[in-house]
């Protein structure tokens, strides 16, 4: 399978042999359920469309859910997403962390940590000024254009705002072990995102 | 939560207990080359900070008149074993107050005896 889609749990750090440690975010990723696979025929482009996290409690079911999963034949889930089609991907397939190993290198994708409100600096990297020495230009983003000509601010200009909540992918995320019993994966490094956010993890090709 | 304590557990290694304030001499794995040598090192535990296995341990030895800091993560593999000389008396949790102190100053009373219970003695 091309992909899947998890929880964020939380980071921690292992120690290889030699006592080099590792930092780990733990991923509980599936299992997803084939709910339907797009083809060019009929929806344009192929897909698999997965689902996750599913529903148990009856009042969480709307009828539109109901109905489109009752169509198939799959049961109700919370979350879906679209992955590029696996040839073999049938409606109703489950998809577990089997199909990734240790050492795999993965796309990743989540909404980062909203930050709020932000200035220049911390959003967009401008450097600000000096800090001291009677500086009174201190974090401000200075001139924000020229004058006469063009006499307006130019469209994409880099200002203060919202930061974060976005959707982030990082590449060449490296998969450091699979634990199938309990739909487990252990990735290197930081992965986008709070702890319990989804994560969508999709095989490099 | 239980998931990362449950990872983590796989990789926690036997120490023995010691607490800030003990004196205690770690003997540490050192990669020459194609060699492995264990050098000890021994001093007081300043600081334990963090919990599971992303524990850490501060010793803090005085070496020919200058303050020696050293951070080991309590469960690296580095480490081949921590052992506790002497139990210190100490009244806080972190003692860096003894990176200001000199000579009779700098020192831990000991701890006057042993808080541990004991079995039961038979009469």
């Amino acid at each position: 399978m091309n992909g899947i889609i998890g929880k964020k749990i939380g980071m921690s750090h292992i120690y290889k042999e030699d006592g080099t440690v590792i930092p780990v975010t733990l991923i509980e990723a599936g299992p997803c359920c084939v709910v339907q696979v797009k083809t060019v025929e009929r929806d344009g482009y192929e897909a698999v469309k997965l689902g996750f996290n599913e529903l148990k409690k009856q009042k969480m079911i709307n009828k539109a859910l109901k109905g489109a999963c009752d169509k198939s034949g799959v049961k109700p889930y919370g979350v879906f997403k679209e992955f590029s089609l696996d040839s073999a991907a049938k409606v109703g397939d489950m998809v577990t962390v089997d199909g990734f190993a240790a050492g795999d290198k993965v796309l990743i994708s989540a909404v980062s940590k909203g930050k709020g409100f932000q200035g220049v600096m911390k959003r967009l990297n401008y450097s600000g000024g000096p800090g001291s020495h009677g500086s009174m230009f201190n974090r401000a983003p200075g001139s924000i254009g020229a004058s006469s000509f063009p006499s307006r601010v130019w469209k994409n200009k880099g200002m203060p705002g919202h930061m974060g909540s976005v959707r982030i992918s990082v590449k060449n995320v490296i998969i450091i072990d699979v634990k199938p019993q309990q739909n487990l994966l252990i990735i290197k490094g930081a992965v986008p995102g709070h702890k319990g956010t989804l994560v969508e993890v999709r095989k490099q090709l | 939560m239980n998931l990362i304590t449950a990872l983590e557990e796989g990789f926690k290694r036997q120490i023995p207990e010691f607490n800030v304030g003990d004196i205690v001499n770690v003997r540490v794995k050192v990669v020459e080359g194609a060699k492995t040598r264990i050098q000890p090192y021994e001093g007081a535990v300043i600081a334990r900070s963090g919990s599971g296995v992303r524990e850490t341990f501060t010793v803090r030895k005085v070496s020919s008149g200058i303050g020696v800091e050293r951070i080991f993560p309590v469960h690296s593999p580095v480490i081949e074993d921590i052992k506790v000389i002497r139990k210190g008396d100490v009244r806080r949790a972190k003692l860096y107050y003894l990176r200001d102190k000199k000579g009779k100053a700098a020192k831990i009373k000991e701890m006057a005896r042993d808080y541990t219970p004991k079995p039961a003695a038979t009469v």
